[in-house]
Parts: C-alpha cells; structure tokens; sequence
C-alpha cells in the first residue's frame, strides 16, 4: 500500500466569473520515503491539489480520493484532519512569514505545536524545539528560541518552519515552493538540509515547484501539472530526457541551456488558459507544436508511454514519440505558422475556441 | 578602489566604454535610536563600485538578496543622488547634473523593472502609459503620437489594436511587454533590467528573453541585466559582475566567469544555483556557504567575504582586497581577492560544519 493515495481529485471554486476548476483530475500516489515532485507553473493547480487533501482550501468543492494510509482524507473530517496535519502530514509554504505567527516567540510555536499533538511537558517541548532548531542548523538554538520570527532571516525562517513541521516526525512532508524566495546560496541550503532530514528520518517528500532545478536535485519521481490536469509522469531522468508531453518537452526547452548563449530560448508560444474557461479537447493544444486534429476535441488519456518505467503521458502522439526533438527548426516554423509569429495570442482566444467543459 | 587594468584579450576588440562608474558609494541613513543621537549610521548599499559598461553590451550584475545591485542600477540611471563617486555617460559626467541638464541623458537611459504589475498605473489605458515618455518631453503630438505608440506596441510583440485596453486586461508577460515598449519610446541607448523576468513562468520567461535579445540587435541597446537565476544571466550576458555586500568582487567574460570562477564567493555562488539536469547534478560539488550574509550597516574589516571564506587567512581579516587583473589571467577580467583560486582549484580546506 502507498503511503499517499490520490486519485481523480477535482477541485472547483465558485468566483463571479464561473465555476473556476483548479484540479480536474489529478491522480498520484506517493510511497514511503520516496520524493515526488509536481511541476507546473501558476495556476496549473499544483498548489491547490495538495492543499484540498490536508483540508486547507475553504469554499473549495473537492471530490475524488485521497487515502492516507488507507484512511481517507477527504471524508474524516475536521477532526481527524487536525490530527493528522503536523502530526502526520508535515507543511512547509513558500512564505514563512505568513505561517509563522508574527506575535509569538518561535520556541513558544513549536512547543505549542508539540503540545497540541503529544501529551509532554512544556519543558520537554521546549528541549524538542531547541533540539529541533539545531538540528535544521539554527546557531545557538538555546537563545534563538526565544526570539520572534521578525528576528530571524527569511532563511532562518524557513529552517525554522521545517523544524516545525517535522515537530512530531510526520511520514510524509508537504513542501509547497519552499524555497522560492530564497537566494540560490541560501535555497542550496536548504534542500541540502531536506534531503538530510529525509535520509535520516526515512520521511516521504512532495516537492511542489515550478524549477525544474529543483525537480532535478531532489526528486526520485515527477507529475507534471498543466491546467489543472497530470500531463506526464515519469522518474525524473526519463523526464528530462525522454519526455513524451510537448508541455514537458518545452518546458524544459524554455530553461537557458548551458553554451547555448546568443541562440533564443525555445519558448512556449501563448499562456496558460484561464480555468474558467479550459480549451477543449487538450488543454495545451492551443500552444502545442504538434497539434493534431483530433487534440482540437478529444481529450487525450493518461496512457502508457515509452520513455521508461511507469512512464505515462496524456498526449495523442504515438507512445514511443519520446525524446526531445533536436530539430527545433521544424518546431519552431510550425508554431510560428501557427501563432502569427512570435508568442502573441489574444487573452482571450483561448477561451474563445472553447466552450465551459 | 582603483580601476581595473586590464589587458585586452587578442580575440575580440574591447568595445569604447559608454558609461564610467568610478567608486560609486550609496549610503542610506538610518535613523538614529533616541539615546545613541549623533552617532548616525549609514546602510552601505553601494560602497565603492568602479565599472565600465561597453557599448552594445550586455552586462550582468549577479549577487544575493542586499548586495546592492538593484541600488547600484538606480545609481547610474540617476535615480538616486550619489553619496560620492561619478557616473559618466560617454565623456559628460552626470553625477552632479541638476534635474533640467540631466533630461537629455535620462532620455539616453531607461529601465524596466520586475514587477509587470507594480509599474503599470492600473487605471490608465496602455497606449497612453507607452506614451508617457512623448508627453514628458512634448515630443510627437496627436495622431503622429498614436502612431508612434502602435510602432512601439508592435516592435515588443504586442497587438497595436490594444492601444485602448487597460493594464489588467493583459497577462504577466505582455505587462512586461509593455513596461519595455515604454522604456523604449525615446530610442534609448542603456536600458536597465533589473529582474525583468523574476516574476514570469517558465516558458513566458523564455518569451521575455527572445524578445530582449531581438531588440538589442534590431536598435542596437546596451543592457544592464540584473537578475538572480543565473542560467538566466548567463544565457543574457557577455559580461557579469558579481556583487557581495555593496562591492563587486569579481568581473569577468561570461563563459571565463561560469567556468573558471577566481572570487571563493563566485565559485560558491555558482555551484549553489540549481541545475535542471539530473545528470549534472551533483552535491560533492556543491559549496554550501555557512551563516549568513553580514549586515551591510557594518560590514566585516578587511575582506568583506572573510567570515563565509573557507580561504580566508588572517590577511582577509585586515587588508581590504582590491578589484584588479591578476597573474594568473590573461584576459579581460578583475577579481578582489588576497588568494583567488587558479583554475580547477578546489575550495579547501573543508568548509566548518553548520553549528
């Protein structure tokens, strides 16, 4: 059994606009001690996905499963969701600032935390919390512990968050873009400490991100997001370079290559979709070099690829088109035949050759 | 800080410098606490920066969150008063103009920023932001104007039928677009990005870079490029200089910088950036710095790199290394280091363990 089970999770929010779908589809499972990483840019719903398991998206309509040790999430309840996040289920946020209280002392935090979940004494909840803070490499935890979360440095924080949530030795570890506001140095830093902590406590990771260097350091497995929906799965080598989605596949071209100096990015042609209104049929389809007919309405499945083991892409071209094409000329004419040109689409002509699906 | 000497490599002919920057300092007064009165202190943003920017260049400036580079850029546009040192644009020297003399250099140099939301005027239509720079010069009025928006609103890849929209009806990217066409509308010769794609995805980011790599061959820019992803900045630049707390520390020719680091701060700061490759990645290689950036109000004495340094001697602690061409290099590259590193040298001694 899978340590986290998800699968045909849909998340929609009511906004004046329409129903806004978020998550419309996504399905992963995460084993012990394992890191999966889920990729996509904004609003593509990666962020979403993992809040609505754990409970943190209020006013969202969530429907699919989500079983967490064989229990399921979605239907506990308050309740038992509030045992199971922190204690269980680990979260660290791209922000610390927001997810540390400003008001209080972080050792009073982490304390309150443990004490919230484990029958101990203040005193020993507070030999955790220094305890903890050293072992994320906070100098001098002894008097850090004391201090306010305005005293620390936004990578002190964020040690400071990771200490919080591994408070209680959870088996599985939310991190959603934790390191995107830091400094590369200070970033290194940090995933450099994630992978110790996971090492030693034997800790399952999601890794949500939009750096695909991150992805590449940290992950053993990878989801790629797009409009709300998985486009491709594959270990994180078969992705990089074997991808079978067009989306990977540019994605990955978009990144500034080394010794590629003076020759353009392979940019992706238009952006995302509004989920209010997704392009029918594929979504990525208005932006996709390789549009066929039938990606105009038919939505591809998630089928089996050839890339590499439990490879899987929701693309119609043949599944053993994997690899990433190094003539980007044709590419490149293609979608400029396309799109008119350079990367300019209407906002709304994405909307437009779609209906509300 | 002296100027770099520096030889000139025999492969390419060193370009004529269209803006001087000798030891720029910017101090930023803090407020005196109450009982200290008197003894006021000074945020040393920028603190003594010499550098030349070529024509027709692209010049990067690299370095962590604080180190100066976004204050530095605002210096040499003039967008804050010097505390000392001189900018000069070709042979003038603008560092002291006053508002009205200023105007015809400020129309030379131009900037755009990273938020493609906070510098739109949410409120006005996109032609007229794009015209802004006409109306404060009084330049081309009426339908010359219109026409001279929509000529802009098409150079950047942007539909020139959209003269009339409003700032939100546009996505990230095409708000960058405009923030650029705008910089662009009085044919400057300096543009300064500072972080122009920090805040855009992926694949519009690649958009953003294409098109600034374009303009600068179609009218011919010298840029500033500003940014912290570094395979961005090393994708964009022919030059990079890489900042540490108010100063830079080294400034080389891209590829000599990526692969030859001389500065223990550079070479630190480049194996920390993240690689998308699972195959490159590699953690013996990566240099993670310990502690933290020192506060820039009182930087340490000597070396200001010294208390991260694994190199660090007691000569770092006390002697202040200057930005010069060293031995080892022929080339056209400085670096401000007691015992910079001579190529493929490693970083030893061991790095001390996080307390």
């Amino acid at each position: 059994m899978s340590l986290l089970e998800v699968e045909d999770l849909q998340v929609s929010f009511s906004t004046p606009d329409g129903i806004l779908r978020a998550v419309r589809g996504m399905s992963f499972s995460v084993e012990q001690g394992e890191t999966l990483g889920i990729v996509g840019e904004s609003g593509s719903g990666k962020s979403v996905s993992t809040q609505s398991i754990v409970g943190l998206t209020e006013g969202a309509r969530v429907s699919g499963q989500a079983r967490f040790e064989g229990r399921d999430l979605l239907t506990m309840g308050d309740r038992g969701l509030r045992r199971i996040r922190g204690a269980e289920i680990g979260m660290i946020f791209q922000d610390p600032l927001s997810s540390l209280h400003p008001h209080y002392r972080v050792g009073w935090q982490i304390v309150e935390m443990i004490r919230a979940h484990e029958p101990v004494s203040k005193k020993q909840a507070r030999l955790r919390a220094i305890e903890l803070l050293g072992l994320v490499g906070i100098p001098a935890p002894e008097s850090r512990v004391h201090d306010y979360p305005h005293q620390f440095s936004g990578g002190m924080r964020q040690r400071a968050m990771i200490a919080m949530a591994l408070a209680l030795n959870p088996k599985l570890l939310i991190a959603d873009e934790p390191t995107t506001a830091l400094d590369v140095t200070v970033q290194a830093q940090i995933i450099t400490l994630i992978k110790r902590l996971q090492q030693e406590f034997g800790t399952a990771v999601i890794m949500i991100t939009h750096d695909l260097g991150v992805i590449a350091d940290i992950a053993d497995r990878v989801v790629v997001m797009y409009a709300g929906k998985p486009m491709e799965y594959a270990d994180k080598r078969t992705l990089y370079h074997q991808p079978h989605h067009p989306y990977t596949e540019g994605l990955i071209g978009s990144l500034p290559q080394t010794g590629g100096r003076g020759r353009p990015l392979k940019s992706i042609p238009g952006m995302p979709p509004s989920m209010v209104q997704v392009p029918r049929g594929c979504a990525f389809h208005p932006r996709c070099g390789y549009v066929m007919d039938r990606c105009l309405d038919a939505e591809p499945p998630i089928r089996e690829v050839h890339g590499g083991i439990d490879h899987r892409s929701a693309c119609w071209l043949p599944p053993e088109a994997v690899g990433r094409r190094t003539d980007d000329s044709a590419l490149a004419a293609q979608s400029a035949r396309r799109h008119g040109g350079d990367a300019v689409i209407e906002p709304a002509s994405a909307a437009q050759e779609s209906t509300p699906a | 800080m002296t100027r770099q000497v520096a030889g000139e490599p025999a492969s390419q002919v060193v370009a004529e410098p269209l803006l001087q920057l000798t030891d720029v300092v910017k101090h930023f007064p803090l407020r005196s606490s109450g009982m200290l009165a008197g003894k006021r202190e000074y945020l040393r943003a920028v603190d003594g920066v010499s550098l030349e920017v070529r024509r027709g260049e692209t010049l990067g400036l690299v370095g962590e969150t604080g180190c100066g580079k976004s204050t530095l850029a605002r210096c040499i546009t003039r967008l804050y008063e010097l505390t000392s040192g001189t900018v000069s644009f070709g042979s003038a020297d603008i560092s002291r103009l006053s508002a009205r003399r200023l105007r015809p250099y400020r129309r030379k140099m131009q900037m755009v920023f990273q938020d493609p939301y906070g510098s739109l005027n949410p409120r006005r239509r996109v032609g007229s932001i794009i015209a802004d720079p006409f109306a404060a010069n009084g330049l081309a009025k009426g339908a010359e104007r219109k026409r001279k928006v929509q000529e802009l609103m098409e150079l950047v890849g942007l539909n020139p039928e959209h003269y009339n929209r409003f700032p939100a009806e546009f996505s990230g990217g095409q708000r960058q677009r405009i923030g650029l066409a705008r910089a662009l509308a009085l044919r400057p010769e300096v543009v300064v990005c500072d972080e122009p794609v920090s805040a855009l995805d992926v694949s519009i980011q690649a958009q953003i870079i294409n098109l600034l790599a374009e303009l600068q061959d179609k009218l011919g820019l010298t840029y500033i490029f500003i940014a912290h992803d570094l395979s961005v900045v090393r994708h964009a630049s022919d030059r990079i200089a890489v900042m540490y707390l108010g100063r830079i520390v080294e400034i080389a020719d891209t590829e000599d910088l990526f692969t030859r680091p001389r500065h223990p701060y550079t070479k630190a700061l480049l194996s920390a950036a993240p690689t998308p490759d699972p195959d490159l990645v590699n953690d013996a290689e990566r240099i993670v710095l310990t502690g933290e950036v020192p506060s820039p109000v009182r930087p340490p004495s000597g070396c200001r790199f010294h208390p991260r340094c694994p190199r660090a001697q007691s000569r770092c602690h006390v002697e202040d290394p200057v930005l010069e061409s060293k031995n080892i290099d022929e080339g056209d590259r400085a670096v401000a280091c007691h015992f910079p590193l001579a190529d493929g040298e490693s970083m030893m001694p061991e790095l001390k363990e996080p307390s």
